[in-house]
């Protein structure tokens, strides 16, 4: 049976077939407005090599479940709407395929530590005012438009110092597994601090002192302990962690 | 008080306590450790005056490494406040207690009040 | 205004140790070992304190502390100091930028540049060299 299929597709289109499987997807259902009740609602999704979470859970919802509550945009990992936690694990759903998962029930839950809209929606009004208050733009007297004057100029290595940092989706999964975050609702985070290295490295700006009097607080940057899980789960090499170590270096000392 | 001046502090603490645990148990291990924990024994390391303000400077050192440990440990377990404050001024009375308790130990000994 | 659940993860997500890596384990058990050696470190000052009770006292107390129990709970102390020296040197090393990697414009797969093998290989060090110095603390003890 299979012979004949893949004989067939390598006239119609030399591609090679990817045998349809099954897996189980158990997605958590809750709704914080009604009550605190949190399930979880079972479908059986048939898959294949290159199926992603998101493909699965947006099966669901098209014949299956129309009411499951999920955000997602741009299905390619540039957007950050659609992180999840994914067998325990924050993930990006639309960049985690379900064969790699290797598992046959994949269960997806709402990041911890972001306040639950409904089922695998959460709120981000926390972290983004967290990041607003790390004033991450480029602060700098000199920068209005005036005529004459030109554009700040930089080599490529001074891009290089930063360019990794300006990567960031702001899709939060740094800030669901970070351990400190777990206990500490106070805590900056990892996304924030991050990005304000992201500034701080980049030679066009000049607030890196306003921005080190502001994580320099007792749930500031000190309550990092490096433990690089934010890391481990970042989708975009972000590498969070380097950036708030060699951040928090300019306050003890080891760089000017 | 500014997170990064007590988290200099912090490190500092550790690593000057490294150095002198490190000479502190070498001196247990001198003489055969169950010898070295004799009273005629420990009374004469403390009579020995640079060796009782050695422990002195320990206890000091690890006081302060241990309770500000204790503290950041449970800022980040509960926020508030008034749970701030008392966290606060909770390990700073602890950690003067301490110091005082030991220090009662070590004068009193070195200086023959036993 | 209300109080918002921030479906916080609390202290079951802060002590999980499992799923991302060696340097979550690491983090972890430099936690309990500060706690450990905090614990240990107020007994230490109290059964050092007995000294003032006189010989007697002081020999009363040693035979507390001096039997096989005192003796692996003393190892115990010694395997989670050597630890938390160890990984604390790192972890400060860490603080301050040094072993991190240096920044970089990132590729796929994008492995973490901070997730080296130099901190990897010094965590195992740092757990190599406490249970090391158990074995000798424990030789020393109850070789005598």
């Amino acid at each position: 049976m299979i012979d004949e299929r893949l004989q067939t597709s390598k006239t119609e289109s030399k591609n090679i077939i990817s045998p349809t499987k099954t897996i189980t997807l158990r997605i958590s259902r809750s709704n914080p407005k009604k009550n605190a009740e949190q399930k979880f609602d079972e479908f059986k999704i048939p898959y294949q090599k290159w199926t992603t979470v998101l493909d699965a859970i947006l099966e669901v919802k098209k014949h299956l479940d129309h009411s499951v509550g999920v955000r997602y945009s741009c299905r390619q990992a540039s957007c950050g709407s659609c992180g999840m936690k994914i067998n325990g694990r924050p993930s990006l759903a639309c960049f985690t395929k379900l064969s790699e998962l290797k598992s046959n029930v994949v269960t997806v839950e709402p990041m911890n530590n972001f306040p639950i809209i409904r089922d695998l929606a959460v709120g981000f009004e926390r972290m983004f005012s967290t990041h607003k208050k790390l004033k991450p733009y480029i602060i700098n007297e000199e920068s209005e438009i005036k005529p004459g004057k030109k554009e700040f100029l930089q080599t490529p290595e001074d891009v290089e110092k930063y360019i990794q940092f300006a990567n960031c989706i702001k899709c939060g999964l740094c800030n669901s597994v970070c351990p400190t975050m777990a206990t500490d609702s106070s805590f900056i985070g990892p996304q924030a601090l991050a990005q304000a290295y992201r500034y701080v490295a980049d030679s066009r700006d000049k607030g890196k002192d306003e921005r080190l009097k502001i994580i320099d607080d007792s749930h500031g940057i000190f309550r990092c302990h490096f433990a690089g899980s934010c890391s481990q789960v970042c989708p975009k090499g972000v590498d969070p962690a380097m950036g708030i170590q060699l951040l928090r270096g300019y306050l003890l000392g080891f760089r000017d | 008080m500014r997170e990064s001046l007590i988290m200099k502090i912090h490190y500092g603490t550790a690593l000057a306590s490294v150095a002198l645990v490190a000479v502190h148990i070498l001196f247990r291990l001198t003489q055969g450790f169950a010898e070295s924990l004799q009273y005629e024994s420990v009374i004469a390391n403390y009579k020995f005056l640079p060796y009782a303000g050695m422990l002195e400077i320990i206890l000091i050192l690890l006081s302060i490494h241990g309770f500000n440990g204790l503290r950041v440990i449970l800022l980040e377990l509960k926020q508030g406040p008034g749970y701030e404050k008392s966290v606060t001024y909770g390990c700073l009375a602890a950690m003067a207690l301490t110091i005082l308790y030991g220090s009662r130990t070590i004068f009193m000994t070195s200086f023959g009040m036993v | 205004m209300a109080k918002v659940d921030e479906n916080k993860e609390g202290i079951k997500g802060m002590a999980n140790p499992t799923r991302y890596g060696i340097e979550r384990f690491a983090y972890l058990l430099m936690r309990l070992t500060g706690l450990g050696l905090l614990a240990y470190f107020v007994a230490h000052i109290y059964e050092t304190s007995n000294i003032l009770q006189g010989k007697v006292g002081w020999e009363e107390f040693l035979e507390i502390t001096q039997t096989p129990e005192g003796h692996i709970i003393l190892a115990i102390v010694i395997g989670m100091s050597v630890f938390h020296t160890v990984n604390g040197i790192r972890v400060m090393l860490g603080h301050g930028g040094i072993g991190v990697g240096k920044p970089a414009r990132p590729d796929y797969p994008y492995v973490p540049q901070s997730q080296n093998a130099r901190h990897k290989i010094a965590i195992y060090s740092a757990i190599v060299l406490s249970a090391l110095a158990m074995m000798y603390g424990l030789a020393v003890m109850f070789g005598e």
